[in-house]
């Protein structure tokens, strides 16, 4: 269409450079002898690797799941590195003490963890490859009693918060990916927030991959005491790199009687180029349950990544509790994402709604799936479902897959569905306004995406926009 | 201003314009007419850079450069407006946010600052009025919803904000009420200037006799068949198009 537009298309990844530093990774391959150093790295008590070799095992009688809309060459699992981390990095170091080319890596990602450029009014925990680089804020939280640290400082200092909540929520034999990320699941991020406590500050983590053919396993947990409420963002960057590089991670949940748990993520991994050679293979479980009374509400705006297969959930377990999704997912080149979400109703008046909008470009193939489950004793709950697909160009597809089981006939279940295609007149009418096509398009896809964009934290809200209309840059032509 | 000369314009296969050639200079007002189907939008959408239609032969000169190398977005950087027939709809993104992106977009291709969302409000308030449109119009979505006359009201509005040089105007009046027409026709008259000008197109003799027009055009199978003054509207309402098609091989 113009030349400005093509320049567009051979943009680059912003955030794919490589970070210059040593690192301890340890060698290819995984057995339970890789298990057992990765604890020993951790410096791990006995529990936790007999948790971790558990998993190890009930994962090596497991197959990889194909159930999902998505293709990708066999993972050679043994081809893997399971742990890397930046040799500056010393165990529980102090921000003061980092090493200034990660300080450097997380600036040129618009992360400052030094004391001076940080955002106001929130709090980030930066983990680089397998290791937490530091976390920012800690003080502040402290007096209000939050725990915001990395997962394996967490497992030092409140091992007893760790071992009561661990696998609560996902146990290790979830699922193939669950059990691989509880074997050797490296760092994460860990939060607590006491009784009554609403959190000061934003909780955010920054999850950073380097190293090449390493995969990343973060584990992530957030326990909101009685009455307490908490909001939390991930972000998630990495290298341009020509082979696929495997995440799995673990995030749970737990919001018990009367609290609220927010958390949104906007990944936006490498997505590989526009042939389909490397990117990142995004294999995800994140479930949260909500006890009585309380909430969780999950929003992520997916653009990167070659694959994604991830379904944040909520067990509703409590009475009353209520469960949100709301999720933008783009795929645009050779990017395949299956994604949606869970809702899982145990308790009486709970509350469920999942707002869906997914948006294909190039030859992506994008994905909703989302189940509702309604359980005998769930007396009057209620679900509100609504999923709205949007193609730009002709290569693309969307795909809705639905599974609805009740069983409670007093159950109200509503369900929204759309597809739309941006119009060129739709294009056109901007740019008869003075609007180019890329502009054209990240308005009108930010319009369709509007619902979901205001359930994030403001700071990101324009970023998420931002993003999107990167990822959408060249689609169209 | 605008000189269009020997235009021929196709989609796919299919040739639409067939020969067209216009003048119109700076403070005129033409008037196209003609009957359905004839290429009147097709030519208006042209002249605004619709990339669905080839331009064959034939060039169009704006403001002393070949608009034809424009892109539509330039075009309208470069002061041409395009009312249309069908204002587009574009869910979620309100009125105001829209318009306002349009305004600084243009701003921006004259080196001029953007306006912020403050500054912007004063400037929309006093073309609301223009238009008597309530402001409340402004936090929906850009014609998402909107009646027809709605639609039409919110296209002069837009040309009201972004002050075009030359406006082609689609069929503005069609689906308003007398009320209306009156309103929209008016806003036209106020941005009149000796600097810009206007194309109108239209079915119906009574816009004309708000907006008056300075020449009038018959547009015929992709032809202009007849041209001349104000009086040819009236002999159109008078007589139809028929007498003209065939003196013309239509
Ligand atoms: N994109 C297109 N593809 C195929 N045919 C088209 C296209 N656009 C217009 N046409 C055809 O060209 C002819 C002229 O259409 P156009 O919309 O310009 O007419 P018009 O004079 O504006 O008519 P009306 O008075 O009904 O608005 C019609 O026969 C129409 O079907
Ligand atoms: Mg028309």
């Amino acid at each position: 269409m113009s030349s400005s537009i093509e320049a567009l298309v051979n943009k680059e990844y912003a955030y794919g450079f490589v970070t210059d530093v040593e690192s301890d990774t340890i060698p290819v391959g995984l057995t339970e002898d890789t298990v057992r150093l990765i604890s020993a790295k951790k410096n791990e008590p006995q529990w936790l690797l007999d948790w971790r070799l558990k998993a190890f095992r009930r994962w090596q009688s497991m197959t990889e799941p194909h159930w999902s809309n998505v293709s990708y060459p066999p993972i050679d699992y043994q081809a893997q590195t399971y742990y890397s981390a930046p040799k500056s990095v010393k165990p529980l170091q102090s921000l003061a003490d980092v090493d200034p080319e990660l300080l450097k890596t997380y600036e040129k990602l618009g992360i400052s963890l030094t004391e001076q450029k940080r955002l106001n009014g929130i709090a980030v925990d930066a983990i680089f490859d397998s290791v937490s680089v530091g976390t920012t804020m800690k003080t502040e939280l402290e007096k209000v009693g939050v725990i915001f640290c990395s997962f394996g400082e967490a497992v030092q200092h409140h091992p007893e918060l760790v071992q009561k909540y661990l696998g609560s929520v996902v146990p290790y034999s979830d699922n193939f990916f669950a059990a691989l990320n509880s074997a050797v699941f490296s760092d994460g991020s860990f939060v607590y927030v006491p009784k009554g406590v609403k959190c000061p500050l934003e909780l955010s983590t920054y999850f950073r991959i380097n190293a090449a053919n390493t995969g990343q396993f973060e584990r992530t947990l957030i326990v909101a005491d009685e009455g307490a409420s908490v909001s939390y963002l991930e972000g998630c960057t990495a290298p341009k790199r020509d082979e696929n590089q495997l995440h799995a991670a673990v995030v749970e949940i737990i919001a018990l009687d009367r609290s609220s748990v927010k958390y949104s993520t906007v990944q936006n991994w490498y997505a590989g180029d526009k042939n389909g050679v490397g990117g990142i293979y995004n294999f995800v479980t994140k479930r949260g349950k909500a006890m009585t009374d309380a909430k969780i509400s999950w929003t992520q705006v997916e653009t990167g990544s070659a694959i994604t297969w991830k379904y944040p959930s909520v067990i509703l377990q409590g009475d009353n509790s209520v469960g949100e999704f709301y999720s933008v997912a783009v795929v645009n080149g050779m990017q395949q994402a299956d994604t949606g979400t869970k809702m899982i109703h145990i308790g009486r008046n709970t509350k469920s709604t999942i707002i869906s909008k997914g948006i294909s470009a190039g030859k992506g193939q994008n994905s909703y799936r989302g189940q509702v489950k309604v359980l005998p004793k769930a007396e009057g709950a209620r679900n509100y479902t609504q999923c709205d697909s949007m193609l730009i160009g002709n290569a693309c597809g969307a795909h809705t897959f639905p599974y609805i089981e009740i069983a409670n006939n007093t159950a109200t279940l509503e369900h929204e569905a759309s597809t739309s295609k941006i119009g060129e007149d739709q294009i056109f009418y901007c740019k008869a306004r003075g609007l180019n096509a890329e502009h054209a398009i990240s308005l009108i896809v930010a319009g369709f995406c509007k619902e979901v964009f205001k359930e994030l934290p403001m700071e990101f809200a324009l970023e998420a926009q931002q993003l999107l209309g990167i990822s959408l840059e060249g689609s169209v032509g | 201003m605008l000189t269009i000369t020997n235009l021929h314009a196709s989609a796919g296969s299919k040739e639409i314009l067939k020969g067209i050639s216009l003048t119109v200079k700076a403070g005129e007002v033409h008037a196209i007419m003609g009957p359905n189907g004839s290429g009147k939008s097709t030519l208006a959408q042209v002249i605004a850079g619709h990339p669905g239609y080839d331009v064959t032969s034939g060039s169009i000169e704006y403001e002393g450069q070949d608009l034809l190398e424009l892109d539509a977005e330039e075009r309208a950087q470069q002061g041409v407006f395009l009312a249309f027939q069908y204002p587009v709809e574009i869910p979620g993104v309100t009125n105001a946010y829209f318009l306002r992106a349009a305004y600084n977009e243009i701003r921006k291709a004259h080196g001029e600052e953007e306006a912020d969302p403050i500054e912007f409000l004063d400037i929309m308030e006093e073309k609301l009025k223009l238009v008597e449109m309530d402001a409340s119009m402004m936090q929906r979505s850009v014609n998402a919803g909107f009646s027809g006359g709605e639609k039409k009201r919110n296209e002069i509005l837009q040309m009201a904000v972004l002050a075009p040089k030359l406006a082609v105007l689609d069929e503005t009046d069609s689906g308003l009420d007398i009320d209306a027409l009156r309103i929209v026709a008016e806003g036209v008259n106020k941005l009149k200037r000796p600097t810009n000008a206007t194309i109108v197109v239209t079915h119906y003799q009574r816009l004309l006799n708000y907006i008056i027009p300075d020449h009038v055009h018959v547009l015929a199978g992709g032809k202009i068949v007849k041209s001349g003054g104000k009086e040819l509207a009236h002999e159109l309402e008078a007589k139809g198009y028929d007498w003209l098609l065939e003196p013309a091989g239509v």
